[in-house]
């Protein structure tokens, strides 16, 4: 008999999911509240308490010798663990609940429409030159990410800042374009990193849990603890050595022999036989990251909703999940919403493969006998191209033809994404249901990679924003994401998890979901154990 | 002018000629590779807006021969110019990479080209002996192996299952020289093992071809013992084939052990490589490129002018 | 042809087998092959047993039909560059030789700039330009290994090109062609025969080495080298389904060798 105390330990070893937990905790009659209680709580965390001292060294997948130490250039592994896991601060940070909380920032609020939002910041602050953050440090940060020339991929968040006011020396306001009620999520990005006006982003210099000391661009970090921390309860190692380990083989290789402590991006298939090693933890993240195929809805026969219907029918999600991600990860039900966001519809019912119903809409259509050309890279995410196999091969038993087509790796992102009527993608995280609408949902979105344009859809985005009343708000992100379910372009087969490993000897508390390695922060928020 | 001074002057011009060939032929090829650095950097995260902004930073948009002799210019004068990707100096992105590339090879050098020639001269002497048949087969299976299956095997062997050497070789400059010694250990043994290969080959086989020219006939005629023979007439004479496929050898040591440095994470100048041309960046990868076939062309330069040096004919003119 | 073979010694005969029974495989895959090429079929990595004569692999496939398949992919592709680059590499180098002059020349230049630039490194940047299929994969391996087959058939062709009965050929008024293919191309034969078995070797080497870096033949093809490649993470975890493709390799090369390694010494004890 299965207990709560067992699915606890399951759960904090990473080998039942979130979902499951509560999916199991709730049929052990459970109430979803106490469920709830005991995800918000120290279901990790037997671990041991936070202890400092020690190098800490991790190997990453993920570093490129193009890299640079600017926040606006970040967009790997490596450059976010060391920007944003060690040497800097945003505004807010997001909890392993996926809250966001003060950081740089002390506190926030805004006007009743959230137009307009006030952030009194953190005093005492200093930074790791000596000089103490002000306002102007902020507004001159976030500012490199704004205007014309920046080559900022924040930039298009950034974008709904009409106007930065410093209202005081420790407080500043927002004047957004149009009303947003998660903004401070926004100031969460891992670009938005907070540096000093006398900064010319390319020095290192930030507020963080650990000063820069040397740096090789993909190769190697080192960094030592920072004395002055504004955070005493942070930070806890002496030194974090950032080591760019591409190779799977070498990353596990370089964990098991106890050359590294930390690894990110376990090879899948042989990530069991990892988890059966003495002194290593495996740590799963079932975050956003998922992976979509996207059609154009514009373009036929893609604009015939009933033709997306048939090849939302037409996939096994169960066999995919098992397959390409074998089992880390949980299956989509066609919306980009995963069940770790706050607002996930989870009275929606799940889309099963249903070849009758695929048949019964490719008839409808008037198209049993196209065949439908799909597009697809490993460049697009590992096992792409297997998953486009399978999916070929289910689709077949609806009656639908697909044909995949191999795109070379190279220049995916800009010959074949957004250009291709159907092709494959992936998604990272984005912490809000807004955030992750309004970049690839949205009808006037750059990277609305479908050319959906549903008009319920767009003004329910607007208004959600605006909506600070909880129950009301999430029936329209429900609403929305039943509507990109049954009408948008996209398949969302799976949600892949992020897979991580340890040596035994590190100690962590509960663990954010929204990026790699607790958020990107595993040098500053774990520790070793004695 | 001394004919052999002459030869060898001649043969240096030609490598210069060579390499001012290389020179366009990778300015011309690297220009042909699809998409450019804007779209490559930014990935998914490109818009219309960054990849313009990016444009005119990087000056993308001058004339390519304009480019082209801005570029040998500088680079005879020293001047690597900047990645594209990050703005460094590509002098100091390359320099302590090439210096890595260089102190693998020559560490593996200094222990595997003795070590085979001194096989390929055993194999030669106790020629069709059972001794010459095992390290016939020995090295054979050696080099028919995958680079990296190698290495993953004596990852398996001598990392994991009985510790003795690191399984990733990041060396940086903290570390003292032994420390650096003990840390590259696995992958000098695994190109070693390539290389010795080759060269033993080749050593048995240039031996064994001299070794049927008539003047070691009279050699033997006169009662001069097989080893004697080998190492005081056979030797001299199998130089230049010698001489050849070690430095060949040497070669792809500096400019082809990619995949090892994959596997033991080794900073070398060939990930370089690999990572500017997945991200385009341009001037890394034609400096790396020239950097590459100099030393390739300076090998060959000096194998040339080693095996005229060694063979008796031209060292004696008439 | 039969005698020859029967004079042989053992270790060439050893390798004449090996060679015989890689052929086979070739011809016969479907046919023995107990399973489907990419057929999923049981778990990951299980040991061998008597349904799976060698286990299976990374994701559940017979390993045995999988070494049998990769034997017909991966000799097929490199017979196929190592006939092109022969084809390609040879009459350029029979051509220089026989020539001579500018010809000559400017061959040996080009093949000189060519080779001076990594092979790997170049055919990474030329596969990232055209993008990786096997049409593109044979040409662009059969024109980088072109180049040294031109310098060993010019070598050879050197040598032969100033012996008398060329001269005489020559004098008799034959034409170009006609020295080419009966008084040169018999005579360089062996060593050519030689070294058409070492790059045929090297040629597998290269695509395992093209695969690693995510460039060879896509899966889910069999091929020995990416074969090797995708399992290799199992090592490490004492699990041996990655030593059978590369024992593959290795018995075939070790039995190209045998073969080589005689013909190399009949043709010097020819010419001696």
């Amino acid at each position: 008999m299965i207990d709560v105390e067992l699915l606890k330990r399951l759960f904090s070893e990473g080998k039942v999911s979130r979902r499951e937990f509560i999916a199991q905790t709730a049929a052990l009659g459970a109430t979803a509240a106490l469920s709830q209680s005991i995800l918000a709580t120290n279901v990790f965390a037997a671990s041991s308490e936070p202890r400092r001292g020690g190098r800490l060294r991790i190997g990453l997948s993920g570093g490129s010798t193009t890299d640079t130490i600017d926040p606006a250039a970040s967009n790997d592994m490596m450059n976010q663990v060391l920007i944003n896991g060690q040497l800097g601060n945003c505004l807010v940070e997001i909890d392993h609940e996926n809250k966001p909380i003060p950081e740089l920032a002390e506190s926030w609020d805004s006007s009743p429409d959230t137009k307009i939002w006030n952030f009194k910041l953190r005093k005492g602050v200093e930074f790791h030159n000596g000089k103490t953050m002000d306002a102007d440090d902020v507004i001159y940060s976030i500012n490199h990410h704004r205007g014309k020339d920046t080559k900022s991929p924040a930039k298009v968040l950034v974008d709904s800042i009409q106007e930065i006011k410093k209202e005081g020396k420790y407080s500043i306001s927002f004047i957004l374009k149009s009303a947003n009620a998660d903004f401070p999520f926004l100031l969460s990005d891992y670009h938005l990193v907070i540096v000093p006006t006398t900064s010319d982003f390319k020095d290192g210099i930030f507020s963080g849990g650990y000063i820069l000391q040397k740096y090789e661009p993909g190769v190697r970090a080192l960094a030592t603890r920072n004395p002055n921390y504004f955070k005493s309860d942070r930070a806890f190692f002496d030194e974090v050595e950032t080591l760019g380990i591409n190779d799977v083989n070498a990353r596990t290789n370089a964990l098991k022999t106890g050359q590294i402590d930390v690894m990110n991006r376990c090879e899948l298939k042989t990530v069991h036989l990892l988890k059966r090693m003495k002194g290593i933890e495996i740590i799963r993240q079932n975050g956003f990251k998922h992976y979509t195929f996207a059609m154009q809805c514009n373009t036929a026969p893609y604009n015939n909703n009933d033709v997306r219907l048939a090849l939302k029918y037409g996939v096994d999600r169960e066999q995919m999940l098992k397959t390409i991600l074998r089992g880390y990860g949980s299956i989509g039900n066609d919306h980009p919403i995963s069940s770790a966001s706050r607002y996930f519809a989870s009275e929606l019912p799940q889309r099963q493969f249903d070849p009758d119903k695929a048949k019964f809409h490719l008839k409808k259509a008037g198209l049993t006998n196209t065949s439908f050309d799909f597009h697809t890279a490993e460049a697009a995410f590992v096992g792409a191209v297997d998953a486009a196999v399978i999916y070929k091969e289910t689709a077949a038993k609806a009656g639908i033809n697909i044909n995949v087509i191999r795109e070379p790796n190279d220049g995916y992102w800009s010959n074949v994404w957004m250009k291709k009527p159907w092709c494959a993608v992936m998604w990272g995280g984005r912490p809000t249901e807004d955030m992750m609408f309004s970049t690839a949902y949205a009808a006037d979105a750059a990277w609305n990679d479908t050319s959906w344009k549903n008009k319920r859809f767009n003004e329910l985005l607007i208004a959600a924003r605006a909506e600070l009343d909880e129950p009301k708000r999430r029936a329209m992100y429900v609403e929305m994401q039943s509507i990109v379910r049954d009408d948008g372009g996209v398949v969302v087969p799976m949600f892949a998890a992020d897979l991580a490993a340890t040596s035994d000897k590190i100690g962590h508390g509960p663990v954010s979901v929204n990026w790699e390695l607790d958020g990107f922060r595993a040098p500053e928020r774990w520790w070793f154990k004695s | 002018m001394n004919p052999l001074a002459s030869m060898i002057s001649k043969r240096i011009m030609f490598g210069v000629l060579t390499l001012m060939a290389i020179s366009l032929l990778i300015f011309v090829g690297v220009e042909a590779l699809p998409g450019d650095l804007a779209e490559a950097i930014l990935g998914q995260n490109a818009t219309p807006e960054t990849i313009q902004a990016f444009r005119t930073e990087l000056k993308l948009d001058l004339p390519a021969s304009e480019r082209y002799f801005s570029w040998i210019n500088d680079f005879v004068h020293g001047d690597l110019g900047h990645s594209l990707a990050n703005g460094r100096p590509i002098a100091e992105v390359i320099g302590w990479r090439f210096a890595n590339s260089l102190f693998l090879a020559v560490t593996t050098a200094v222990f595997a080209i003795p070590f085979a020639i001194m096989l390929g001269l055993l194999a030669a002497i106790y020629r069709d002996s059972w001794f010459d048949r095992l390290i016939s087969i020995t090295t054979l299976s050696a080099i028919s192996l995958p680079e990296f299956f190698v290495a993953y095997i004596l990852i398996a062997l001598f990392s994991v299952q009985i510790p003795l050497f690191p399984c990733i070789s990041t060396i940086n400059d903290d570390m003292s020289f032994l420390t650096k010694l003990h840390a590259i250990f696995l992958p000098c043994l695994t190109l070693a093992l390539v290389v010795i290969g080759h060269m033993m080959r080749m050593t048995r086989a240039a031996i064994i071809n001299v070794l049927s020219s008539p003047f070691i006939e009279m050699a033997r005629l006169k009662g001069i013992s097989n080893r004697r023979i080998i190492i005081k007439h056979a030797l001299p004479n199998a130089l230049s084939p010698i001489i050849n496929v070690v430095v060949l050898n040497l070669a792809y040591l500096v400019v082809g052990v990619v995949v090892v440095e994959v596997v033991f994470v080794y900073p070398g100048l060939g990930q370089l490589l690999v990572d500017a041309v997945s991200k385009r960046d341009l001037p890394v990868v034609q400096a790396s490129g020239l950097i590459f076939a100099g030393t390739y062309v300076f090998l060959n330069l000096m194998a040339d002018v080693l095996s005229m040096l060694s063979n008796p004919k031209l060292r004696n003119p008439r | 042809m039969l005698t020859l073979i029967k004079q042989s010694p053992l270790s060439a005969k050893i390798g004449m087998l090996i060679i015989l029974i890689n052929l086979g495989t070739v011809l016969l895959a479907p046919q023995i092959a107990p399973y489907g090429e990419t057929e999923l079929i049981g778990d990951v990595w299980a040991p061998m047993s008597a349904e799976h004569l060698l286990g299976t692999d990374q994701l559940g496939r017979d390993m045995f039909t999988r070494v049998l398949y990769g034997a017909r992919n991966t000799i097929s592709i490199a017979l196929a560059i190592v006939f092109l680059s022969f084809g390609f590499g040879c009459s350029c180098g029979l051509l220089a030789a026989t020539l001579g002059g500018w010809v000559d020349q400017l061959l040996g230049r080009v093949v000189d700039v060519v080779m001076a630039f990594p092979t790997l490194i170049f055919a990474l940047m030329v596969l990232s330009v055209l993008g990786t299929s096997i049409p593109t994969l044979i040409f662009v391996i059969a024109i980088l290994d072109s180049t040294r087959v031109f310098r060993v058939s010019r070598a050879v062709a050197m040598d032969i090109e100033v012996m008398d009965f060329v001269e005489v050929a020559r004098l008799r008024g034959e034409g170009l062609w006609w020295i080419m293919c009966n008084e040169i191309l018999p005579n360089a034969l062996p060593p050519l025969i030689a070294e058409f078995g070492l790059r045929f070797c090297f040629v597998f080497l290269f695509i395992s080495s093209l695969s690693f870096l995510g460039l060879g033949i896509q899966p889910p093809t069999a091929d020995w080298g990416s074969m090797v490649r995708e399992n290799a993470g199992a090592i490490s975890f004492g699990i041996f389904s990655p030593m059978f493709p590369a024992l593959a390799i290795a018995v075939l090369t070790i039995g190209v060798n045998l073969v080589v390694d005689w013909m190399l010494k009949r043709s010097s004890m020819l010419r001696a």
